[in-house]
C-alpha cells in the first residue's frame, strides 16, 4: 500500500498555518501532536448531540455517552493488544500514570530496603514519581546505565536485579535519542527473577505497532495527546494480577461499591483506578485519533517515519561540526543535535523565524543531559504528516541559521 | 542622558530598519558579540541568573550613585537582548530603574523573552536588574 501522506496531511487543519509568514513545518511531535480534523468534529458532536455524565444515570443522554466512553476502552484494549477491556485504566496521561502505579503499587508491594530499577535514559515522569515513592518508603533507586551510543546496558540486568528488586522502570522509545529499547528482552530478564515492568510507551504507541500481552509488559503507560488525540487523557494499562492486589490511586465516586460511614467497599477494576468524573470528552475523542493511526496502519507509519528518520539523519551528517545524540541501532524518528560552538537555544529561537518547530532544551531529562555533558539540544521528531520536502526546507534554514551564528 | 524610554525607543527604531527577521536577529547577533565578555572569575555561581534553556551572568557596580551593569550569555541571542537590557539600563540611578517600563523587548517581537513560562534567564535578568536597584536604594536612604 502506497502511503498518501498528503491525504493524511489534509486531515490536518492547522498545517495550513502560516507562522511568520512561513508555512509551518512542525517537527515538535514527541512534545505534542496535531489534532486530525476527526478528533475535532468528535469532541464538537459529544457535547451538540449527546453529552452526559456516564455510569450513572438511567436517561438516553448518559446512556448514550457511556457507551460512546466504554467503546473507547474497547479500541485502546484492541490497539495496544491487551488480554481484557478491565486492564484499560484512563488517567490524566503518561505522568499520571506513572504516578498511579508508584503510589498503588508502592503502597502495597515497596517496603524500607526495596530496589526500584530505572533506566539512565528516562523522562522526568518515569524517574520522578519512583524517586519520591522511594523516599517515601525508604526504598532505593538503583540505575540501568546507557551506552554512548544511546542503547541501554541490558547486559548489566542479571546483576542489577536482586531479591530486593521490586519493579522495573524503562522506556520503550526514548524522547530524546529515539532509542527503542529490546522491551522483550529486557522483560524476559526481569521477569525470570519475578520482577514486574512498567513501560513508558509516550513516545512509542503513536510510532511503532505495540502489542503489551506479546511483550509482556506488566504496566504500559502513554498519553492521548502525543498520538493525535486530545490533551489531559492517558493510558494505563496493567496485567489483571496487579491491578486487583493495588490498593486505589484516589477515593471519591464511581470507585465504590459499598459506602458506609465506618467502611467502603471498591469497585472492581478498572473502576477502582477511575475516581470522580473523567474527561470523558478527551477520553471519546480519543477513539477517532486511534482509529487514524489503525486505518493508516502502524507497519506503514512506521516504515514512513523510519524512512524520514534516515533521510534527515543522512543529511544532518554532513553538516560541519553537528553531533547527533543516540544512534542505537532501532531508532524512532526522532533526532537530537547539537552544532560545535552553537547554543541550541540559538538554533531553536532561529528555526522558528523560518517556519520550523523543533524543541531546545533538556526535554525533562536532566540526566540524560549530565551523561552527555551538555546543556540541551536541538530536536527534530517526526510525525505521521511530515514529509522529505519538510525535511530539505529545514536542512536549508538550518544552513542559513548557522551561518549567521558561526 | 536619554532617559530609559527614549533609548527604549532608539532601539525599536534601529530594528525597524530591518524588515526580515533574520536581518534583525543578524543585528542582535552583531550586538551581542560587541558586549564586553565579563570575566571567567566573574562567571561563577553568585552572579549565575539560571533559565531554563541559556544562562546568564549579571555583575553590577554602583558609582556615585549610579549602577553600572555588565553582563553575558551562553547563548548568542541572548547575549544579543543582554546588550540591549545593559545598554537601557546600565548608569541609571535606583529611581530610574525602579520606574522604569520594559517593553521594548517584547515590542521587537524577536522572541518570548519575558513570558514567565519560557524562562530563559531574560525574565530572571530583569528581576535581578530591579533587585539590585532596590537593593542600592536602601542602601543609599
Amino acid at each position: 500500500m502506497e502511503y498518501d501522506v498528503n491525504k493524511i496531511r489534509s486531515y490536518f487543519p492547522v498545517l495550513k498555518q502560516q507562522v511568520y509568514g512561513k508555512p509551518l513545518v512542525y517537527f515538535d511531535n514527541a512534545a505534542s501532536t496535531q489534532k486530525p480534523v476527526q478528533v475535532l468534529l468528535k469532541t464538537g458532536r459529544l457535547y451538540t448531540e449527546f453529552y452526559g455524565n456516564i455510569h450513572r444515570a438511567a436517561h438516553y443522554m448518559a446512556d448514550k455517552t457511556t457507551d460512546a466512553f466504554e467503546s473507547v476502552r474497547d479500541q485502546v484494549q484492541q490497539f495496544i493488544g491487551a488480554g481484557s477491556r478491565e486492564e484499560i485504566i484512563f488517567t490524566k496521561g503518561t505522568t499520571e500514570s506513572a504516578n498511579l502505579v508508584a503510589a498503588s503499587f508502592g503502597e502495597q508491594f515497596i517496603s524500607p530496603g526495596s530496589e526500584i530499577i530505572v533506566s539512565e535514559m528516562e523522562h522526568h515522569s518515569n524517574m520522578v514519581p519512583w524517586q519520591l515513592n522511594a523516599l517515601k518508603r525508604g526504598a532505593k533507586i538503583v540505575k540501568l546505565p546507557m551506552s554512548r551510543n544511546g542503547e541501554l546496558q541490558t547486559s548489566l540486568l542479571s546483576e542489577l536485579i536482586t531479591s530486593k528488586t521490586r519493579l522495573l522502570a524503562v522506556t520503550h522509545v526514548s524522547n530524546v535519542l529515539g532509542t527503542i529499547n529490546p522491551l522483550a528482552q529486557i522483560i524476559d530478564a526481569a521477569h525470570r527473577k519475578n520482577v514486574p515492568v512498567f513501560v513508558d510507551g509516550a513516545q512509542a504507541v503513536q510510532h511503532i505497532p505495540v502489542n503489551v500481552k506479546a511483550l509482556d509488559a506488566d504496566f504500559y503507560a502513554f498519553s492521548a495527546h502525543k498520538m493525535y488525540g486530545p490533551n489531559g487523557v492517558g493510558v494505563l494499562y496493567g496485567k489483571r494480577k496487579w491491578l486487583e492486589q493495588m490498593p486505589p490511586y484516589q477515593g471519591g465516586g464511581e470507585m465504590i461499591s459499598e459506602v458506609t460511614f465506618e467502611k467502603t467497599t471498591f469497585s472492581e477494576i478498572p473502576f477502582k483506578f477511575e475516581a470522580g468524573t473523567p474527561n470523558i470528552t478527551g477520553v471519546i475523542a480519543l477513539g477517532p485519533a486511534i482509529a487514524l493511526l489503525q486505518e493508516t496502519g502502524m507497519e506503514h507509519i512506521a516504515a514512513w517515519e523510519h524512512q524520514l528518520l534516515d533521510y534527515c539523519t543522512h543529511q544532518l551528517k554532513e553538516l560541519e561540526g553537528l553531533v547527533i545524540y543516540g544512534e542505537a541501532s532501532q531508532k524512532s524518528g526522532v533526532i537530537s543535535f547539537n552544532i560545535d560552538g552553537i547554543h541550541p537555544f540559538d538554533l531553536g529561537t532561529m528555526l522558528d523565524k523560518t517556519g520550523i518547530a523543533v524543541r531546545t532544551g533538556h526535554h525533562c531529562a536532566d540526566p540524560l543531559m549530565s551523561y552527555f555533558n551538555i546543556p540541551g539540544t536541538v530536536r527534530v521528531s517526526f510525525g505521521i504528516y511530515n514529509t522529505t520536502e519538510e525535511i530539505d526546507r529545514f536542512i536549508e534554514a538550518l544552513k542559513r541559521v548557522v551561518k549567521m551564528l558561526k | 542622558m536619554k532617559t530609559i524610554e527614549e533609548v527604549q525607543q532608539d532601539i525599536l527604531e534601529e530594528f525597524s530598519l530591518y524588515e526580515d527577521w533574520m536581518d534583525k536577529y543578524a543585528y542582535l547577533i552583531e550586538l551581542g558579540n560587541s558586549v564586553e565578555p565579563i570575566s571567567a572569575v566573574e562567571k561563577n555561581d553568585q552572579n549565575l541568573i539560571k533559565g531554563c534553556q541559556s544562562r546568564v551572568w549579571l555583575v553590577a557596580e554602583k558609582k556615585e550613585g549610579h549602577i553600572y551593569f555588565r553582563g553575558e550569555s551562553d547563548a548568542v541571542i541572548v547575549k544579543g537582548l543582554v546588550a540591549l537590557l545593559l545598554r537601557v539600563f546600565s548608569g541609571r540611578t535606583p529611581g530610574e530603574i525602579l520606574h522604569s517600563q520594559v517593553h521594548f523587548i517584547d515590542d521587537l517581537g524577536l522572541t518570548q523573552h519575558l513570558s514567565p513560562t519560557r524562562s530563559n534567564g531574560l525574565l530572571a535578568m530583569m528581576k535581578q536588574i530591579r533587585l539590585y536597584a532596590v537593593a542600592y536604594d536602601r542602601l543609599d536612604n
